[in-house]
């Protein structure tokens, strides 16, 4: 089995975020970006499947800032081959990137045999964020989403899908297709710096190329801003002493403790 | 003119999710505003009987199909589109659940109406539809003008009033007789949630912690703090993924729906992902070292501090009042 897995860089939330001057986007000058959380869970689950099934992990991106250093960390992981389809993709909305990955995963405009495409089940920095069902729908694969398990099953595989309040669902999808992953069965695994160094002085990136597609009718946005600090909550100073005894202050006066 | 408002009902096991009810509260409102008509789509095996409960709606189309439960979205986009056609919608509203996930995408690219995910608040403005879509774990608000009012809107579950869309009324209902793709997927079985040693959904007190814990040890910190206070620990999604707790404890869009008496937040950023599934908690308190953290928007109380100096502290002090 052939599994691709699809990052994305998008701005890591724990730092402060920026607009861009012009007030319509995030600046992506200042705005520190990393994986996705769910690529990496989608990174892990196709190392299990190949750790227990055999096959091939091929990690593919769109040329983006920093996104060399995801690859190479893939790679150090343990992904066979790491692919960059270059161009300037700024601005690129989820499903003109999924146009992209359609064009390079499927150029005959289905995906070969045995091959499973995983990548998140969301990304949270774009106004359409679901690149896999846009990708399914566009190389006529089968797709499920909120994947937390992945088991091959006689030629298919049966799936776990997350719904809500703890409720899941089973499916099981013919091969190929494609699986937005919300969490990998494990941890993903963890990879010490030096060793991606390492990777880096001896494995590549292979860059691919493909034509840019039309670009899919867009929503402009108006506006892009922080939320006011609205309905904010009321702040306890101090130390953590300090801030512990204002907390059995309030529970008291709440009648919990 | 295509410029009708369809809702996509969403049903699971026969039974109309409260999404249904937030979207249909929102379309009422817009159809209203725009002067259009407001229809909705049930679908699903043997679901006629519910669309007598989507009175907010003018009229209801039912596609009765029972390859249409837990169908895939590819197959659920196929009858929404017709619906769409019949109804002459501009304009779509989905559940942005993981049940819905993927059917405004694949809508989007057979119609090319174009698609907003995400969607917190919506507005009329002149006549013009404006989607305000929450970004980067709720850092971030996004506001789109559609033109002509036409789109694919995405409802984020918990930010419109679901009573707004329950109606004594009784709507038109017309059977649709739309093609049903043959699903690409099958579906197998439910899997029903895993209760656990502790049921987190009917806690008076829950201590809810997440990435800012740090590391499974720091966790007994936690439950000691949950039995000083009579209460329970919960946690946010990637404490769950760590595997430091089971999935029975998860709080948020995918995993539980609490509403305890106190819902002390503990190192959690407040994703919108997990504030869906505590809104409703009666009292809330929230400790993180990031000032901005969105958990601090919502919650009653706050303190911008470091919990592992926090917890200990707090719960020594809840032991000395209890005593």
């Amino acid at each position: 089995m052939n599994y691709y897995v699809l990052l994305k860089m998008v701005p890591d939330t724990v730092e402060e975020l920026e607009i861009a001057p012009d007030g319509k986007a995030l600046d992506l000058e200042i705005n520190r970006l990393k994986l996705a959380d769910s690529d990496e869970h989608a990174i892990e689950q196709a190392l299990l499947l190949k750790e227990k099934h055999g096959g091939e992990v091929t990690v593919v991106a769109l040329e983006a800032p920093d996104v060399d250093d995801a690859l190479f960390t893939a790679l150090a992981k343990g992904a066979n081959r790491a692919i960059k389809i270059a161009g300037d993709w700024a601005g690129l909305q989820s499903l003109g990137a999924a146009k992209v990955m359609a064009a390079y995963l499927a150029p005959g405009g289905q995906l070969p045999a045995e091959t499973v495409v995983l990548l998140r089940s969301q990304a949270y920095d774009d106004l359409e964020g679901e690149v896999g069902p846009a990708l399914a729908e566009l190389v006529k694969a089968p797709f499920v989403g909120v994947v937390t398990s992945v088991t091959p099953e006689g030629g298919k595989l049966r799936v776990l899908k997350e719904f809500a309040g703890g409720l899941r669902g089973e499916f099981v999808l013919p091969v190929p297709c494609v699986l937005g992953i919300q969490s990998a069965e494990k941890p993903p695994r963890y990879v010490p710096i030096a060793k991606v160094r390492a990777t880096q002085k001896t494995a590549k990136i292979e860059t691919a190329e493909v034509a840019a597609p039309e670009k899919p009718a867009v929503v402009e946005v108006e506006r892009m801003y922080k939320p006011e600090a609205a309905g904010r909550a009321q702040m306890f100073e101090g130390s953590p002493e300090e801030v512990a005894d204002q907390v059995v202050e309030v529970l008291a006066q709440n009648s919990l403790i | 003119m295509s410029n009708g408002i369809l809702v996509l009902v969403e049903q699971v096991k026969g039974e109309i999710s409260e999404i249904t009810y937030e979207m249909l509260g929102l379309g009422r409102r817009l159809a209203d505003e725009l002067k259009v008509p407001l229809t909705a789509a049930l679908t699903g095996g043997g679901v006629a009987g519910l669309a007598g409960q989507l009175g907010a709606a003018d009229k209801v189309l039912v596609v009765d199909s029972p390859a249409l439960n837990m169908a895939p979205a590819a197959t659920l986009a196929g009858v929404a589109g017709a619906a769409a056609a019949q109804c002459q919608a501009g304009l779509v509203l989905v559940g942005g659940t993981n049940v819905s996930l993927g059917i405004g995408t694949i809508l989007s690219l057979r119609t090319g109406l174009p698609y907003v995910n995400f969607c917190k608040a919506v507005k009329v403005e002149n006549g013009a539809v404006v989607a305000t879509s929450l970004l980067c774990g709720g850092k971030i608000l996004s506001d789109v003008k559609l033109a002509e009012n036409r789109g694919i809107l995405s409802i984020y579950p918990g930010a419109f009033p679901a009573e707004a869309g329950k109606s004594d009324k009784s709507p038109t209902v017309e059977t649709l007789a739309a093609p049903v793709e043959a699903p690409a997927v099958e579906f197998a079985k439910f899997i029903e949630p895993e209760t656990g040693d502790v049921d987190i959904t009917k806690q008076d007190i829950l201590v809810a912690v997440g990435r800012g814990i740090q590391s499974q040890d720091n966790l007994a910190l936690a439950e000691e703090l949950a039995q000083a206070l009579g209460g329970a620990v919960c946690a946010s999604r990637p404490v769950i993924d760590q595997n430091w707790l089971p999935l029975s404890r998860q709080v948020g869009k995918s995993g539980m729906s609490v509403k305890p008496r106190l819902y002390l937040a503990l190192g959690i950023s407040g994703a919108p992902e997990h504030w869906e599934g505590m809104q409703g908690s009666r009292l809330i308190i929230s400790i993180n070292t990031d000032p901005k953290a969105p958990i601090f928007e919502g919650s009653h109380y706050g303190a911008c501090a470091d919990v592992l100096d926090v917890i200990p502290a707090l719960t020594e002090k809840v032991r000395a009042r209890k005593a």
